[in-house]
């Protein structure tokens, strides 16, 4: 059997049914990391060995008094490289964060160890998570699981290609402007974005704070359900956490749709949205409409006017969340430099990549003097009235459906030279966080490439339910496909 | 110099607050304790580390704001300041611009020149910074994050002050309330009170103003006193050479008694204020308001009209015991165990404020309790001891606060209360000073005084000296 | 052409902000993307934003406290565990008073 093939939940059972052991999952991971690395280069930090199977061996432990009885009790997991884990590299994929190992872990992956959660390593991500395509990292690109001449997208292209290639069951991602949704729809994984202020995201290394959302990549909607029962929580260390009322995800797992209305915005199946990709997702949008959704046409409005105004908030949060970054408390410091101002700048100047220092300049740019009203409250307003747009939406709507990327994932270094482009591939999932609202990615067919193409559902804030619905009877239509790498090797079932 | 000047100076004064935590963590603000060892994640700008209020903070600056007559932003928020400085963990400093906690306020000074009114623009709650060590032996600076974090209030006046009277007319009243209201110790030395002051000259008669300077590092109102005249000649000087004033930050340098300009090309003095995404806004509800409203403590003058009205103590003795919060209230505290207040006062008045100036201390400071001032109060009135047993004492107690009471009869310090055992010993001296008894008896009714001494030294201080005055007269009669 | 033009001095002083020293090639290109940035957001010209309040939180959230009891102790050598130079418990950088 070849145990990463089995979904979280799957190989959870089987752990609590003693037909394998913690240990037995986490070998078989670490396996297949060392098997596939080269090739897909997931991880920026894999764990320590030893350190694992001692971990595997307390929570087996745990596991048999009874202590921990949850679903993903001794499932590994991987962690991308934005959040802290005490005492494991977390570099955010900088050469500015080379060295940076944290003295505390964050609550999101405490609440995954307290459910029994082995953390297998750290995933490769966009350089502070910002890009599309996971090739800004400083530790080299992630190739994408199903066609390695493609990228697995961005920003936790890491996790979402660990995943699709079975190196572990399941990862933790963020997500400020589609950074879950859109690798998960190109490397044909289940992503979700939770409600901003469901998970805490205290100990996640910010990049644009009012956007950011920690969430899960899994084979299906049922981990997806499962693991967010688990990360969310309310937390005082993060003022911004939400106290929800109901915590109870998995709940929403029916396969029922009768009567449930999705809407279906014009403007993202117009103009730049690739015709196989639109294809796919109204078929997916056909097969709820025959389970009994009600689907209807309708115009969105502001589509296009989400990215400039993200663009503006998130690179200006992002020019002071990284001034910290200067060579004095941790991580990188520049070797020679003549006094403080000096050390600084080289520090910062060496130790950020491109596409890091031009948000961190456009960031610094739109608040200084003089340019604060006409770039940041200007994009302030337009998020006003984009939430307001969502929230007229959802008078008549449950969900609304459509694609999560306007393309199948692209070539490797096709992306970088045109910032503009790239930053246009997150038209579809960039207004969902500028509105706080959640938005899961489910895969739906593929190219003729074979490259997967993803759907986004975008639910109400605090709606995970209808999401996670309308998301699991979509899949209860079709069959999870495993992408051929994951099927080779000795990932061969036994 | 032909011209007449005006001097006109507003002032930003930073206020530590008195609170047990940090703004936005949960680290001791205890002055001292070695470097770095009141930090967290928070405090040391930890990646990934996130900010929460300490509700107390909002506490006191409403207060403050309340006490300075100012009106209170209901719905305020916090904003962030970028600047780099290896002081500053985040390389931003959480503050608040746009919608800071109080607004358009003002109090009342008093000065040679009779009342006036300073008005208050705004006051906003802040994090502090940590503390910059210089290095001399390896030509470095070593940075302690013991006080980053430390909550701050920042209280901007109006451009209404025209002399360094009124300003320290304006700061000791500041002090006063801030006291008053618990919400600081505001001890300039250590620096729990800050003030920078922006000052400009104009000619007398004038609207507009001139172009300002701010001064920073300002510790004692000694040196505000120096740093205006000093800045104030600096800018005359210039404006009658035909030059201009340029607006900048200045550093004052009391030792050598003049500023410097605080300017480098790295500093660009562009702060890029935005919203803290990372902090929710603050409500402050009506019944909050009027909950604030209703902790506000008796404040100085008001204070002051009670005392006269309820103690009929002389005005002068009422604005010294009022001066400090700390001294008003042993005052009030030992009134109310029992003791007449012109005894209460006199004890403050006299004793305690030479030993507070003796050993250079604040009145903040004061050790005993009342308690056992009123202890050593009651001791005299039942002639237990006489006063000057009772100074001795009352030394004994400023240090340490002992229990008068116990230490009077463990020292055996009672008076001798036994008659004709005084008498015995005055009839003995009498017999050995024929000279100073012939004295008395011829007219030098100053003689006495002297026996009178050598009693009370053979009593070893011990006898009421009333009693030994009347004994005395009876034998010589 | 990029309609914003972004002129040295710009590129200067953005970079003293955000303490970058950018090479003579990075400025270059530098200048052409936040020119080509800028263009790109000035289509948020389109929208008539006439009396729409500026939203920093999606949510109403508000009075996030913390109460004033001291819960954290002293932590030190982890706060310090990963500075690239420190001194007698302090975090060491070069000299700031010149």
């Amino acid at each position: 059997m070849n145990l990463m093939s089995l979904t979280a939940v799957e190989l959870g059972k089987k752990i609590k049914a003693k037909e394998v052991t913690v240990r037995e999952a986490a070998e078989a991971s670490l396996a297949a990391i060392e098997m596939r690395e080269g090739e897909i280069h997931s991880f920026v930090t894999v764990a320590d060995r030893e350190a694992v199977l001692e971990r595997a061996d307390e929570v087996q432990k745990q596991i048999d008094s009874g202590l921990l009885d949850g679903p993903l009790a001794g499932v590994p997991v991987a962690i991308k490289d934005n959040m802290c884990t005490e005492g494991l590299l977390t570099t955010c994929s900088s050469k500015i964060l080379g060295n940076f190992k944290p003295t505390y872990s964050a609550e999101a992956v405490l609440n995954l160890e307290k459910a029994g959660a082995v953390i297998v390593g750290k995933t490769n991500m966009d350089e502070f998570a910002m890009g599309s395509t996971t090739e800004t990292s400083y530790f080299g690109v992630t190739r994408n699981p199903w066609n390695t001449e493609h990228v697995p997208g961005g920003s936790s292209g890491g996790s979402c290609a660990a995943v699709a290639a079975e190196e572990c069951p399941y990862a933790l991602g963020s997500d400020t402007g589609g950074s879950i949704r859109q690798p998960s729809s190109f490397c044909g994984v289940t992503g979700i974005k939770p409600t901003y202020g469901t998970v805490s995201r205290y100990g996640l290394i910010a990049y644009g704070s009012s956007l950011d959302q920690i969430g899960p990549i899994a084979k299906d909607v049922s981990d997806c359900a499962a693991i967010l029962e688990v990360i969310a929580s309310h937390d005082k260390k993060d003022s911004t956490s939400v106290a929800r009322e109901d915590y109870r995800f998995s709940e929403a797992l029916v396969d029922d749709v009768k009567g449930m209305k999705i809407g279906i915005p014009r403007d993202y199946f117009g103009e730049g949205l690739d015709s196989e990709v639109k294809e796919a997702v109204l078929k997916a949008a056909k097969a709820l409409e025959a389970k009994g959704a009600v689907l209807e046409e309708f115009d969105l409005s502001l589509v296009e006017y989400a990215i400039p105004a993200y663009y503006i908030i998130a690179s200006a949060e992002a020019s002071s969340n990284l001034a910290r970054f200067d060579g004095v408390k941790y991580a990188y410091r520049t070797e020679d430099y003549a006094g403080l101002h000096q050390m600084y700048k080289k520090t910062r100047s060496e130790g950020f990549g491109e596409e890091v220092k031009r948000r961190i300049m456009l960031g610094s740019f739109v608040l200084s003097s003089g340019y604060y009203d006409a770039y940041y409250l200007k994009a302030l307003r337009t998020k006003a009235l984009i939430k307001k747009a969502f929230d007229k939406a959802f008078e008549k709507y449950d969900l609304i459906l459509g694609p999560a990327a306007p393309t199948t994932a692209p070539r490797l270094g096709e992306s970088l030279s045109d910032p503009i482009k790239m930053y246009l591939g997150d038209i579809y999932t960039i207004s969902v966080n500028l509105a706080g609202l959640p938005g899961i990615s489910v895969p739906c067919g593929a190219d003729k490439n074979g490259l997967p193409v993803g759907m986004q559902l975008i639910g109400d804030c605090f709606q995970e339910k209808k999401l996670f619905r309308a998301a699991y009877a979509y899949e209860c239509a079709r069959n999870y496909e495993r992408c051929p790498l994951a099927q080779k090797g000795a990932g061969k079932d036994e | 110099m032909s011209k007449q000047y005006e001097t006109v100076i507003g002032l930003e004064v930073h206020v530590e607050l008195a609170t047990k935590t940090k703004i936005f963590c949960s680290c001791s603000t205890e002055f001292g304790g070695e470097p770095n060892t009141h930090t967290c994640p928070v405090c040391t700008g930890m990646p990934g580390s996130l900010p929460v209020l300490n509700k107390q903070v909002v506490e006191y600056a409403a207060a403050v704001g309340v006490a300075t007559n100012c009106s209170i932003t209901q719905y305020c928020k916090f904003d962030r300041k970028n600047y780099f400085y290896p002081d500053n963990p985040q390389n931003y400093q959480i503050s608040q611009l746009y919608l800071p906690i109080c607004r358009d306020g003002g109090i009342e000074i008093e000065t040679a020149e009779g009342k006036k009114i300073i008005r208050i623009h705004e006051i906003h709650m802040e994090e502090d910074a940590g503390k910059l060590i210089h290095d001399e032996w390896e030509d470095c600076t070593l940075v302690d994050f013991n006080r980053s974090g430390v909550p701050l209030i920042e209280i901007v006046s109006e451009p209404d002050m025209r002399s360094a009277e009124e300003v320290i007319a304006y700061l000791d009243k500041l002090r006063l309330i801030i006291q008053y209201l618990g919400a600081s110790d505001c001890k300039l030395q250590e620096g729990s009170m800050r003030a920078d002051v922006n000052l400009s000259v104009r000619e007398a008669g004038t609207e507009e103003f001139g172009t300002r300077t701010e001064m920073k590092n300002l510790n004692s109102f000694k040196a505000i006193a120096r740093a205006i005249e000093g800045e104030r000649s600096r800018q005359i000087d210039i404006l009658e050479d035909g030059g201009k004033v340029i607006q900048e930050t200045r550093r004052w340098d009391d030792g050598k008694e003049c500023s410097y300009a605080m300017r480098s090309k790295e500093d660009a003095q562009d702060y890029r204020y935005f919203p803290e995404p990372d902090l929710v806004p603050v409500v402050i509800s009506d019944e909050w308001l009027a909950e604030i409203r209703a902790k506000q403590p008796e404040l100085r003058d008001e204070k002051r009209e009670r005392y006269k009205e309820e103690y009929g103590i002389p005005e002068y003795d009422i604005d010294i015991l009022t001066a400090s919060k700390r001294m008003a209230d042993i005052f009030e505290e030992t009134i109310a165990l029992g003791c007449k207040p012109k005894e209460v006062s006199n004890w403050l008045m006299v004793e305690t404020m030479r030993l507070l100036k003796d050993s250079d201390m604040d009145p903040e400071d004061i050790r005993f309790s009342p308690s056992h001032l009123a202890a050593l109060i009651g001791l005299v009135e039942q002639g237990k001891i006489n006063r000057t047993v009772a100074k001795e004492v009352f030394e004994i107690m400023f240090g340490q606060d002992i229990d008068p009471v116990s230490y009077v009869e463990e020292k055996g310090l009672s008076m001798v209360q036994d008659e004709g055992a005084l008498r015995e010993t005055i009839e003995e001296i009498v017999k050995n000073n024929p000279q100073s008894v012939e004295d008395y008896r011829s007219g030098k009714k100053k003689a006495i005084g002297f026996l009178v001494g050598q009693t009370m030294k053979a009593m070893k201080g011990k006898a009421d000296p009333a009693m030994v005055n009347k004994i005395l007269m009876e034998i010589l009669k | 052409m990029a309609k914003n033009v972004i002129t040295d001095e710009t590129i200067e002083y953005v970079g003293i902000l955000a303490k970058l020293e950018l090479s003579e090639e990075e400025k270059e290109n530098a200048k052409k993307d936040m020119a080509n940035m800028l263009d790109y957001i000035d289509m948020l010209n389109e929208l008539d934003t006439g009396g729409v309040e500026p939203m920093s939180h999606v949510f109403p959230v508000h009075n996030v406290f913390r109460e004033d009891v001291v819960t954290n102790g002293d932590d030190r050598e982890h706060m310090l565990a990963n500075a690239p130079d420190r001194k007698d418990g302090c975090y060491k950088v070069p000299k700031t008073v010149e």
